[in-house]
C-alpha cells in the first residue's frame, strides 16, 4: 500500500503538487490522468524519492520515502521515467542487469543471471540481448526498460508516461505488458497516461489530477463518465459502451 | 536547444516596449558622455598644470582621447558581437570568449608575429580575423554534431574548444619563445593606447553598423533554421554574414587592445531582461551600454590602485564572472 | 573501428594495453642508460614513479568526473581547480616573498593546497544542491565562471608583484613532467593509495552512476552523499597531480576519451584500468620518444596538452566522443 498525505511541491510560489493525500492499494494497476501541468509526473517523482517533497509524507508498505534507506526502497518501489537518455554506451543485457544491482550490488548469483534472462525473454527481447540500446528502435529501446524495471522485481512498479513517442502497435502491446505485471505477478503498477482510453481500458482504478490537486478516484466505471471528465479535462465529450470498456470520443 | 528562459512575444505592448527603449537610450546616453568625461580627465599627468601651455593640450589629445575612443568602440563592438554570437547559437550565455572566438584570433596574431612579422598591423588583424571565423564556425559545427540536451552544454563546449585552441597557441608560442605576446593579445589592457594605434577599432564600429542595418534578420535567426527558412530568409547567408561581423570585431579588439571578457555576454543579458531581445530596437542600447560599461571598468582600474594601474580585462573579469554568475544562479528554469 | 573493436573482447583490451604500459615503462628505464645501473635506476625509477602516479590520478579523476557528469567531453581540471592552484601559488608568492615561498616545506604546501581545494568542491557542490535538485551542468559552469575569477584575481596580484619574484612564480605555474617534485612523492603515493581504498568500496556504484541521477537512486544509490565523496576523491587526485607536475587540462580528457573509444564495454571494471595503462603509455612512451627519438627539449606537458587537445576536437567534429 502507498499512501501518500498532505504532499506539497512548489517552485516559487506556485504549488505544482498541493496538499494531495491518497491510499493506492496494493495490487492492480492504477492510472493516474489529468491536463498537462496538473503534477502528475511531479507526484510520481516525489513518491519514488527523485524529487524531494517541501510537505508531507509519502509511505510504501510504511516506510517513509524521505528517510529510508535507498537500497531498501529499491527492493521495494522502482521506476521507470519518460525520458531515459545514457551516455554509457550499454546492451540490452547490460541495462537490464542492473535491475539486480539492490540486491547484488554488481556482482550477479546465479539467481540474478536467471532473472535477467527471464525478464529479456518476457519483453520478447531475446533475440537482441547483445544489441547496443543505440541499435534499437523506440519500440524495443522501450522494452528493455520495461525489463529493467521487470529485472528488478519490486512489489511496486511505477511508469512515467510509457507510452510517450510508441506507435499503435507498440502502445498497445506495452500497455498489455503492464496489465500482466499486475495479474500474473501480483505487482502494484502505477501509470501515468495521457490516452484516457487506454486507461479506461487497461485500469483496475484511475485517479484523476488538476491544478495539482487530487480531483477524483474511482474505478474506471465511476471515471469515465461526461461530467467527470468535463471537470477534469474541461473538453465535452460522450462515453460510448464498446463491449465491457467504456470508450471516450472527444474528437468531436 | 531552447533559450534559457522562454523568449518575451516581440508583439505584445510593442509602444510600451518601444517607449521603454527610448526612455532606458535617454538616460543611457548622458551616463555614458559623463564617463567618457571622466575618462579623459582620469589619468597620472595632471591636466591642470597647463592646458594653456600646451602639454595638457598634447596629452589630451594624444592619449586620453583616443583612449576614450578605444574604449567606448571596443566596448560596442564586444557587445553587439556577443549579442549576434548568441542568435547564432541559440543560446544566452556563448560570446567571443566563451565560444573559442577570442582564442582562435589570437592563435592567428601569433601566426603573422612568426611567419610575417612585416605585416602591417592591418594585415596582421585580417590573418586573425580569418581564423576567429574558422575557430567560430568549428564551433558551430561541433553544435550540431553533439547531443545538446541542456542550455549550459554550449558554453561548457566552447569554453572547452577555446582551452584546446590556447592549448595548440601555447605549444607555438612556446616553441618560438613568444608567450608574453600572447598574454598581451588575451587580456584588455588599454593602458598603451595612443593616437595612430588604435584606429583600426573604428572598423569593429563599421561593422556595428552593419549590424544594425542588418539587426531584423538575427532576430529570426535566433528563433530557429526552420522559422527562418519558413519567413523565407536565407539561412547559410545570414549565419555567414553574422560570422564575419563576430570574427571581425574580435580580432580588431584582440589586435589592439586585447580581449576584454564576458562583455559581450552581460550587456546583451541585462537589456534583454529590460527590454526583450527585439535587434532592431535594442542593439543601439546593447551598444550603448558596452561602451559605458568598459569606460566605468576602465575608470575603477585606474583609481584602484592609482598611479599604477589594473588591465580593464582584468577588471571585466572579475565584474564580468560575478555578474554571469548572478545570472546562472537567478534563472528560473533548471534545464537538467 | 566499432567492427574492429568488438573482435577483441574488453579483457583482451586490458592485456593489450598493459602491455604497452610495462613495454613504455621498460624503455623508459633502460634505453640509452649509460653508467651505473644503481644510479639510473634510483634516478630514473624517481621520475617513473612521479609520471605512474600522475598517470594513475588523472586518469581516474577524468574518468570518474565523466561518469558522475553523464558526459564524455568534460575534464575535472575546467571546473577552476588549475585556476585555483594559480590563485594558490600567487597568493603565497604575494604573501610570503618568492624566498619565503621557496622555503615553505612542499609537503606542508601539499597539504595546505589539497585541503584549499577539496574545500572548494564541497563548498561550490553543497551551495549549488542544498535547495531543489539542481543540474551538474551549472556546477561546472558556475565552477569554470570562478576559475576565471581565480586567474583574473591572480593576474591582478601578479601584476603588482616584483619582476623577479614573478619569474620565481611562473616557474612553479608551469606544468613539467620531467622536473617531478621528488619530495612529495611519498605523501602522494599515500593520498593516492587512501583514494584508491575509499574508490574501490564504491566501485559497484560507478556503473549504475553513469545511467543518470534519477536511475541511480531509482536502484538504490544514495546519489548525493557518493558523488559529493567522488568528488572531494577527485579533488584530492587532481591535488596530487597539479602539486607534482603543475596544471594539465587535456592530457585526462585524451586518455579518457580514448579509453572509451576502444573499450567494447562500458563497465568501468574494464574502462578504469585501461584508461591508467593509456595515461601510461601516453606519459612515460612519450617522454622517452622525445628524449631518445628526437632529442626534442620542449616541455611534455606542452605536445601532450596539444596533442590531446587536436585529437579531442577531432573526436568531437567526427561526432564519436559524447
Amino acid at each position: 500500500m502507498i499512501e501518500i498525505r498532505d504532499v506539497t511541491k512548489s517552485y516559487g510560489s506556485s504549488a505544482v503538487v498541493d496538499r494531495v493525500s491518497m491510499t493506492l492499494p496494493a495490487g492492480g494497476l492504477t492510472s493516474i490522468i489529468g491536463p498537462n501541468g496538473a503534477g502528475k509526473s511531479t507526484l510520481l517523482s516525489i513518491v519514488s524519492r527523485l524529487m524531494p517533497m517541501d510537505g508531507g509524507q509519502v509511505l510504501v508498505d510504511g516506510l517513509d520515502v524521505s528517510t529510508t534507506a535507498g537500497d531498501v526502497l529499491a527492493r521495494r518501489l522502482s521506476i521507470m521515467r519518460q525520458d531515459n537518455h545514457i551516455t554509457a554506451r550499454l546492451s540490452v543485457r547490460d541495462l537490464v542487469s542492473f535491475g539486480r544491482y539492490p540486491y547484488s550490488k554488481g556482482r550477479l548469483t546465479a539467481d540474478d543471471v536467471e532473472h535477467i534472462a527471464r525478464s529479456i525473454t518476457y519483453v520478447g527481447l531475446g533475440a537482441f540481448e547483445h544489441r547496443f540500446l543505440d541499435e534499437l528502435s523506440g519500440g524495443q529501446r522501450q522494452r528493455a526498460f520495461i525489463a529493467m524495471v521487470l529485472c528488478q522485481d519490486t512489489d511496486y512498479m511505477l511508469f512515467d508516461e510509457p507510452l510517450n513517442n510508441l506507435d499503435m502497435k507498440h502502445a498497445v502491446e506495452t500497455m498489455k505488458l503492464l496489465r500482466r505485471l499486475a495479474d500474473d505477478f501480483g505487482k502494484t503498477v502505477v501509470v501515468v497516461l495521457h490516452d484516457i482510453n487506454f486507461a479506461s481500458t487497461y485500469s483496475d482504478r484511475i485517479v484523476a489530477m488538476r491544478d495539482g490537486r487530487l480531483a477524483f478516484e474511482g474505478t474506471p466505471e465511476d471515471m469515465i463518465e461526461p461530467a467527470r471528465l468535463q471537470a477534469i479535462f474541461d473538453v465535452d465529450c460522450r462515453v460510448h459502451a464498446v463491449g465491457d470498456t467504456r470508450l471516450v470520443n472527444y474528437f468531436e | 536547444m531552447a533559450t534559457s528562459r522562454p523568449r518575451k512575444a516581440i508583439h505584445r505592448s510593442t509602444g510600451a516596449r518601444k517607449d521603454r527603449t527610448m526612455k532606458s537610450l535617454l538616460i543611457a546616453v548622458p551616463v555614458i558622455l559623463l564617463l567618457a568625461v571622466v575618462s579623459v580627465l582620469t589619468g597620472v599627468g595632471s591636466l591642470a598644470s597647463g592646458l594653456d601651455g600646451g602639454r595638457g593640450w598634447l596629452l589630451i589629445v594624444e592619449s586620453r582621447v583616443p583612449r576614450t575612443l578605444a574604449l567606448m568602440l571596443a566596448g560596442t563592438g564586444l557587445a553587439v558581437a556577443g549579442t549576434i554570437m548568441q542568435m547564432l547559437a541559440r543560446n544566452r550565455f556563448v560570446e567571443p570568449s566563451t565560444a573559442g572566438t577570442a582564442e582562435s584570433a589570437a592563435l592567428g596574431m601569433l601566426m603573422t608575429m612568426i611567419f610575417a612579422p612585416t605585416l602591417p598591423v592591418a594585415g596582421k588583424m585580417a590573418v586573425a580575423a580569418l581564423t576567429a571565423l574558422a575557430g567560430t564556425a568549428l564551433f558551430l559545427k561541433i553544435l550540431r554534431q553533439i547531443p545538446l540536451r541542456s542550455v549550459l552544454m554550449v558554453p561548457l563546449v566552447g569554453i572547452m574548444l577555446g582551452g584546446v585552441i590556447s592549448a595548440v597557441t601555447t605549444f607555438v608560442a612556446y616553441r618560438y619563445d613568444m608567450m608574453q605576446s600572447m598574454g598581451t593579445w588575451m587580456s584588455g589592457d588599454f593602458s598603451g593606447v595612443l593616437r595612430g594605434r588604435y584606429e583600426l577599432l573604428w572598423i569593429a564600429f563599421a561593422l556595428t553598423l552593419i549590424a544594425y542595418v542588418t539587426a531584423a534578420r538575427f532576430t529570426v535567426i535566433g528563433m530557429g533554421e526552420d522559422i527562418a527558412r519558413n519567413v523565407g530568409l536565407d539561412y547559410n547567408k545570414v549565419v555567414t554574414l553574422g560570422l564575419c561581423i563576430v570574427s571581425m570585431v574580435t580580432a580588431t579588439v584582440v589586435a589592439t587592445v586585447g580581449m576584454v571578457p564576458f562583455l559581450g555576454l552581460i550587456v546583451p543579458n541585462i537589456i534583454s531582461l529590460v527590454v526583450g531581445d527585439n535587434l532592431r530596437r535594442t542593439l543601439p542600447l546593447i551598444a550603448a551600454t558596452g561602451a559605458g560599461l568598459v569606460l566605468a571598468c576602465d575608470i575603477v582600474g585606474r583609481m584602484i590602485i592609482a598611479p599604477y594601474e589594473i588591465p580593464v580585462g582584468t577588471v571585466m573579469g572579475v565584474i564580468g564572472s560575478v555578474v554571469f554568475l548572478y545570472l546562472l544562479l537567478s534563472r528560473r528554469t533548471h534545464a537538467s | 573501428m566499432q567492427a574492429d573493436t568488438r573482435r577483441i573482447s574488453p579483457a583482451g583490451m586490458l592485456l593489450v594495453t598493459a602491455a604497452l604500459a610495462l613495454l613504455s615503462m621498460l624503455a623508459f628505464m633502460t634505453l640509452g642508460a649509460k653508467g651505473s645501473w644503481a644510479f639510473i635506476l634510483s634516478f630514473r625509477g624517481t621520475k617513473l614513479a612521479g609520471m605512474i602516479l600522475v598517470a594513475y590520478a588523472i586518469a581516474v579523476s577524468t574518468i570518474l568526473f565523466q561518469t558522475i557528469s553523464g558526459n564524455r567531453i568534460l575534464t575535472p581540471s575546467i571546473i577552476g581547480f588549475d585556476a585555483m592552484y594559480a590563485l594558490l601559488q600567487t597568493v603565497m608568492v604575494f604573501a610570503l616573498g618568492a624566498a619565503g615561498a621557496n622555503a615553505v616545506d612542499p609537503r606542508l604546501q601539499f597539504v595546505i593546497e589539497t585541503a584549499a581545494m577539496v574545500g572548494f568542491s564541497v563548498l561550490l557542490f553543497r551551495a549549488l544542491f542544498s535547495g531543489a535538485t539542481r543540474s551538474l551542468h551549472l556546477l561546472m559552469l558556475v565552477g569554470i565562471i570562478l576559475g576565471g575569477l581565480f586567474r583574473s584575481l591572480s593576474s591582478f596580484l601578479q601584476r603588482i608583484l616584483d619582476p623577479n619574484e614573478f619569474v620565481v612564480l611562473q616557474d612553479r605555474l608551469f606544468a613539467s613532467f620531467n622536473t617531478v617534485n621528488a619530495d612529495l612523492l611519498g605523501i602522494s603515493a599515500v593520498a593516492v593509495v587512501a583514494v584508491t581504498f575509499i574508490l574501490w568500496r564504491l566501485f559497484p556504484t560507478f556503473d549504475v552512476l553513469s545511467l543518470g541521477r534519477e536511475s541511480a537512486i531509482g536502484l538504490g544509490v544514495d546519489h548525493h552523499r557518493t558523488v559529493t565523496i567522488l568528488l572531494v576523491l577527485i579533488a584530492v587526485l587532481v591535488s596530487v597531480s597539479t602539486a607534482l607536475v603543475g596544471p594539465v587540462t587535456f592530457f585526462g580528457l585524451l586518455v579518457a576519451s580514448l579509453a572509451w573509444q576502444i573499450t567494447p564495454t562500458a563497465s568501468h571494471r574494464f574502462v578504469l584500468p585501461i584508461a591508467v595503462c593509456l595515461a601510461i603509455v601516453t606519459l612515460v612512451g612519450g617522454q622517452v620518444i622525445l628524449e631518445r627519438l628526437f632529442a626534442f627539449n620542449t616541455a611534455l606537458s606542452i605536445v601532450i596538452e596539444f596533442v590531446g587537445g587536436l585529437v579531442f576536437i577531432f573526436l568531437l567534429v567526427r561526432g564519436s566522443a559524447r
